[in-house]
């Protein structure tokens, strides 16, 4: 399978080139040969794959068929589906079946994508590598050896490993665009409010986004054109009109402001990954663009930053998994055998918890518990809203002078799995390029540009203002066709 | 009771009071919020606390609590936020409450109250709103406790006063203001007994003069306004004898002991929850604009107050005639649409305030609740005003009308009650009684003038009561004087 479009299937179904079952076999077998490497998939869609591609064929002949026609995606285990499991990668949700749609679901279904898989990541997407996973270590397509980048690691593999034609991940500090440049995909975040939430199992509700991870850019702006808009049933999703990405897509603007903030370029970038950004944007220049230095001075806040808010959000949200109404509860045997003076009640909470979250899901539940204890608030909540204020000044002040920013979306390409498991604050620095994206609630892409020498995917970033993701689109563009 | 004898101390309280709001449908879900239904039937996914769903804030709720906001004469804010309340409870499940903690929509209220003769202001410090959570019920199952979470998500406003309140009687009076506002402006039923009204109670003492706080302790479950005022009174008893004995009063939270009469320790201080208050981030800043503000000050009803007043001047009423009256919204209602259909103030007057306030409290029953309709009743007003029934009769009829159905002109005839003013007849009549009393008719003509109760007295007994007796009264005159 080469890399083809979403529009280019639609099109060989039409003119009966193509049949979609076929495909879909294709993919199913392309999984059963390779999932056992590479752990991407966690559920497929066995009973109703072959009489939906049949169903979305017809509307295709018929030429009534939605945007999405044609499309076998997957998705990531933190978004619902009606009757599939949800299990967030982690045991305390080991069972659990959605009884709904996510809003994106519904969108895509309806404008007719095929469901095929769901997909692993890290355990409530807490993670850069998706090692975290109750489902097991996801490893990278390129090299089994290597992590896939998290949390939405099997998002990423599984369309790199061409089990599906695109699928949906969550990023809230990086979670799409880092495994998307350890991969080599395409992977979009949108502006916070732009895609809804509403079926999205929530980590840190004031960070997290849904979006697409694809082949090429054409494929996200055909996803993300079918998933954003205002929902009723997230009242953070805004109200503001979606662009016609698709048109970005076909006439990407060439003569845009490119911000080359200096933060981003420093100590800690790989020497290549450096170079090769920095050659395709001389390119741009050449082609048309004006590249300005800009300033973000409050980036080296962003990662102590993030993991304050994030993890008291998460500390909140993660509190629903009691045991008491579904997902993991511990037997009444060992709550009965535990030695302690709290109540029964207690030391079911305690247990049920302690064994359904993995360490690095406590972890984050403990640090965001402290930041919002009485006492401890305004040193670390309150101050980190503040500081979270000034790094979205920081952006809104250079879009002011440029289009679109760009940077590496990692440090390094992926890494050997199993390496930085016993430091997590060398894990986190993995997302140093792309925490700052979700804070100050913009868009970002990432965009494959070719492979290091290690024979790893390297990636680009771009950032754009908020809700002007046609601009990432266009300029993520831009580079995809400077490399084919 | 006990009476307050320690003359040296003063009690400062305040009262946090819990009022479920009368909306359709649950704060943050389109989940009805009907309640006396079977368990875990009002529910969604959201209830649930299910992964992945949102809330989504009910327009009626920022409505009702800025009804009440400006009802207590509070300052709304423009824009304020939803704040996440954490703790963990079987009924709770999300593992937070949505509240709202640094920005709430009303601050800086106060109302009036009324006590033992003399009335006082009382500040409030804020409202806010909240979700509740659902049931658990630990008695109907021997081994576990089972979770209702039919009432999870339903809606609640928060009423913090100011610690202006010093006596359990004043106390009593604010609750009971309290209530009569959130039934006037029908955003909640006020049922302290059913726990649509519920109240905990923040309690300290000092020395009468001083100006610093005593240590308080919260006082909770207090499910009826005695109790409120019962267990604020033990309270203040309690900690006066600790520290006139030398103790020191503990900063706890204490819970009222219906059968026992007497507060006890739930938890102290040390125990107390620390809920990790942060702003909800799931839900957007509550905007609310001028132009909404106007809109429902339009909507706002008439208040106790201010209706009083107008009783007062529209209908010659006295104070306590009108704060009676207008003690409960639709007393009042009954009462103004009976004077407009009977056009007799002084009697409706009369018959809402006797009649109709003995068979409300005999039945224990509330106004909308009873049984006989405004028309039925200004009839008979009208059939007594015509002079047909005498007051007695009256009487009877309004007692025969909660019996049966009967209008009170049917009722006046078949219990044979009508008056009679045939002049032919009461002529007659009058001679007659006369006649029979030769020695009273003498003497009243030599001026014991007196002597004309009896002679009605005798026309009526004559008549079996159906004489008219203001006519009686005019024949005897017409003969004698």
């Amino acid at each position: 399978m080469s890399k083809q479009t979403i529009r280019s299937v639609q099109k060989r179904i039409a003119s009966g080139k193509l049949r979609l079952r076929n495909l879909v076999a294709e993919h199913l077998s392309t999984i059963e040969k390779r999932n056992s490497d590479i752990n991407a998939v966690t559920h497929i869609d066995y009973e109703s794959a072959y009489e939906r591609a049949d169903n979305i064929e017809a509307k295709i002949k018929e030429g009534k068929a939605g945007p999405l026609a044609g499309a076998i995606i997957g998705i990531k285990e933190a978004i619902c589906e009606a009757g599939k499991p949800a299990t967030c990668a982690s045991n305390i949700l080991r069972n659990f079946k959605s009884v709904y749609n996510a809003t994106v679901i519904d969108r895509m279904h309806n404008d007719d994508a095929l469901f095929l898989a769901r997909h692993n990541m890290d355990e409530f997407a807490m993670g850069s590598t998706n090692e975290y996973s109750v489902h097991g270590t996801v490893r990278n397509p390129h090299n089994i050896g290597y992590v896939t980048g998290g949390s939405s690691g099997g998002s990423a593999a599984a369309v790199a490993a061409q089990f599906v034609q695109a699928s949906l991940g969550s990023d809230t500090g990086g979670s799409i665009r880092q495994p998307a440049a350890y991969c080599g995909v395409v992977g979009l975040k949108p502006s916070y409010g732009r895609v809804s939430r509403y079926g999205l199992i929530a980590y840190a509700s004031s960070f997290d986004t849904i979006g697409p991870l694809t082949n090429t850019v054409e494929d996200a702006a055909l996803i993300l054109g079918s998933i954003a808009g205002h929902d009723k049933n997230d009242m953070t999703s805004v109200t503001n009109p979606v662009a016609d990405y698709m048109y970005a897509v076909d006439n990407p603007n060439k003569n845009i402001r490119i911000g080359i903030p200096e933060e981003y370029f420093g100590e800690g970038l790989d020497a290549e990954i450096h170079q090769k950004i920095m050659s395709l944007i001389y390119q741009l220049e050449v082609d048309g663009a004006t590249l300005v230095p800009i300033k973000l001075p409050h980036s080296e806040y962003a990662i102590s930053t993030y993991y304050i808010l994030a993890t008291a959000e998460a500390s909140s949200n993660l509190a629903r998994y009691d045991g008491v109404r579904y997902g993991h509860r511990a037997s009444i045997d060992q709550i009965k055998e535990l030695e302690s003076e709290d109540t029964a009640l207690n030391k079911m909470y305690k247990l049920s918890r302690t064994q359904g979250f993995g360490m690095e899901v406590k972890r984050r539940i403990m640090l965001g518990t402290y930041v919002l204890s009485s006492g401890y608030y305004n040193a670390y909540y309150a101050k980190a809203q503040k500081v979270r204020r000034l790094i979205q000044q920081d952006f809104l002040q250079a879009f002011e002078q440029v289009d679109i920013i760009v940077s590496p979306t990692a440090p390094t390409t992926a890494f050997p799995i199993g390496s930085k498991l016993d430091e997590p604050v060398q894990m986190y620095l993995n997302d140093i390029y792309t925490i700052s994206a979700n804070l100050a609630g913009i868009g970002g892409i990432n965009v494959p540009i070719g492979f290091h020498s290690n024979g790893l995917p390297m990636g680009l970033q771009f950032m754009a203002s908020v809700f002007e993701e046609e601009r990432l689109i266009a300029s993520a563009r831009l580079i995809e066709r400077l490399q084919t | 009771m006990n009476t307050i004898d320690h003359e040296d101390f003063e009690a400062v309280i305040g009262l946090e009071v819990h009022a479920q709001l009368l909306t359709q449908s649950k704060a943050f879900a389109p989940v009805a919020a009907q309640y006396g239904q079977a368990p875990n039937t009002q529910i969604s996914p959201l209830c649930l606390g299910y992964p992945g769903t949102l809330p989504l804030v009910n327009e009626n709720l920022i409505r009702y609590i800025i009804k009440m906001g400006l009802a207590t004469n509070c300052s709304i804010a423009p824009k304020s936020i939803f704040a996440r309340k954490n703790y963990f409870y079987p009924d709770l499940p999300k593992g937070y409450q949505i509240s709202q903690f640094e920005t709430p929509i009303c601050e800086g209220g106060h109302i009036d109250i009324e006590v033992e003769g003399y009335s006082k202001c009382i500040g409030i410090t804020r409202i806010h709103m909240e979700e509740d959570a659902g049931k658990s019920i630990h008695d109907q199952d021997p081994y576990n406790t089972l979770v209702d979470l039919n009432r999870a998500g339903t809606p609640l406003i928060e009423i913090v006063s100011e610690p202006d309140l010093r006596t359990p009687q004043e106390a009593y009076a604010y609750l009971s203001k309290i209530k009569q506002i959130v039934q006037y402006l029908e955003v909640c039923d006020g049922n302290m007994e059913e726990g649509s009204l519920r109240c905990d109670a923040n309690v300290s003492v000092r020395l009468r003069g001083s100006e610093k706080f005593g240590t308080r302790t919260e006082l909770k479950n207090m499910n009826s306004f005695r109790n409120v005022e019962k267990a604020i009174d033990f309270e203040i008893y309690r900690q006066i004898e600790l520290i006139e004995a030398g103790g020191e009063v503990v900063q706890q939270t204490r819970l009222w002991d219906t059968s026992k009469m007497e507060t006890r320790i739930m938890r102290s201080k040390e125990e107390a929850h620390d809920y990790r208050y942060f702003p909800e981030p799931d839900l957007p800043p509550i905007i609310v604009t001028n132009d909404l503000l106007d809109e429902i000050k339009e909507e706002l009803p008439e208040l106790a107050h201010i209706r009083q007043q107008r009783f007062i001047e529209q209908y010659q009423l006295s104070l306590v005639d009108a704060i009676t009256l207008t003690e409960n919204r639709y007393l009042a209602d009954f009462f103004e649409e009976l004077v407009l259909k009977s056009d007799q103030v002084k009697a409706s007057v009369n018959l809402v305030l006797s009649d109709v306030l003995r068979v409300l409290n005999e039945q224990s029953i509330a106004i909308h609740n009873f049984p006989l309709s405004v028309t039925r009743l200004a009839e008979l007003l009208n059939l007594r005003a015509s002079d047909k029934v005498s007051s007695t009769a009256q009487q009877t009829i309004f007692n025969a009308m909660l019996e049966q159905d009967s209008s009170a002109q049917e009722l006046a005839e078949t219990l044979n009650l009508l008056q009679v003013s045939d002049s032919n007849y009461m002529d007659g009549l009058v001679k007659q009684v006369i006649d029979a009393n030769p020695d009273e008719a003498a003497r009243y003509k030599e001026g014991k003038k007196q002597l004309m109760g009896f002679f009605v007295g005798q026309v009526m007994k004559a008549s079996k009561g159906k004489a008219n007796p203001k006519m009686a009264n005019e024949l005897v005159r017409k003969y004698l004087d």
